[in-house]
């Protein structure tokens, strides 16, 4: 499923890199802690994070992640958002927490691990 | 790339969470151009972060040597920093000594140093309390699929 119908399903607002949204997610990660993220998430994937100060970018970039969905309300900081445009991650953010994006993403058939 | 080695070094800042996993988006990024396979190269790119960050999190400076080996690739990671009193112990997967607010930031999982042990074929470290720490990670590749730099 590419990322633009994902925004459109979950109305996901773009804060950035409104240009990358044509790429094919290929499964889904969820998880605060960096680390985790860097050991766990695969290439395509999009992954659901309350974090968002510009550290996330960089995961994003070296995982080659799809997009970051921001759960919760949460918004990226104005730096987040000018690394992410650099480097052409697109953040979205939702009011749904991460519990239920994920449960959304789920039922539009992106999984974690198969 | 016969016999030729390639090498790259870059300066790291402790608590510069601003510009924190630059160095090793440059890695990969060379790597990636080199044509290095891509499972390698996320190898390379996780360890590489992990050392970087740690460097950030705990250590007032560092530097990363990066060195296309013709048979491997090596990563130096040295800093003036607090060192490692004990380095099993820091091995342990969860265990982390970042403080509260870095861990707030989603760092501090306790997953660095095990990251790095997963990922790289060989990992040594040798830390003195009060003066630093050097972890060098040794990768060794399938060849750069272009052969050449």
């Amino acid at each position: 499923m590419k990322l633009s119908e994902i925004i459109k399903e979950l109305a996901l607002t773009i804060q950035s890199a409104a240009g990358r949204l044509d790429r094919e997610v290929t499964g889904g990660y969820a998880s605060d802690l960096l680390s985790d993220v860097m050991a766990h998430s695969k290439e395509g994937d999009i992954w659901v994070t309350i974090q968002g100060h510009p550290n996330v970018v960089a995961i994003a970039t070296l995982r080659d992640l799809a997009g970051i969905i921001l759960a919760n309300g949460r918004q990226p900081d104005a730096e987040t958002v000018q690394r992410a445009e650099e480097e052409g991650v697109p953040i979205l953010c939702t009011l749904l927490p991460t519990f239920d994006v994920v449960g959304r993403l789920h039922r539009l058939g992106i999984h974690g691990k198969d | 790339m016969e016999k030729k080695e390639l090498m790259w070094d870059y300066e790291i800042e402790g608590k510069d969470f601003r510009n924190a996993g630059r160095v090793s988006s440059k890695v990969k990024d060379i790597l990636k151009e080199l044509g290095f396979d891509p499972d390698f190269v996320r190898r390379v790119a996780i360890a590489s972060y992990e050392a970087e960050m740690n460097v950030v999190c705990h250590a007032d400076k560092g530097t990363l040597h990066f060195a296309i080996l013709p048979q491997a690739l090596q990563i130096v990671v040295k800093d003036r920093g607090p060192g490692i009193p004990d380095i099993e112990l820091a091995m342990q997967e969860g265990y982390s000594t970042a403080p509260p607010e870095i861990r707030e930031m989603g760092f501090g999982a306790g997953m660095g140093l095990s990251n790095m042990k997963k990922n790289a074929d060989e990992l040594h470290i040798v830390s003195t309390v009060g003066q630093g720490t050097v972890v060098e990670m040794v990768m060794r590749s399938p060849r750069s699929r272009q052969g050449s730099a």
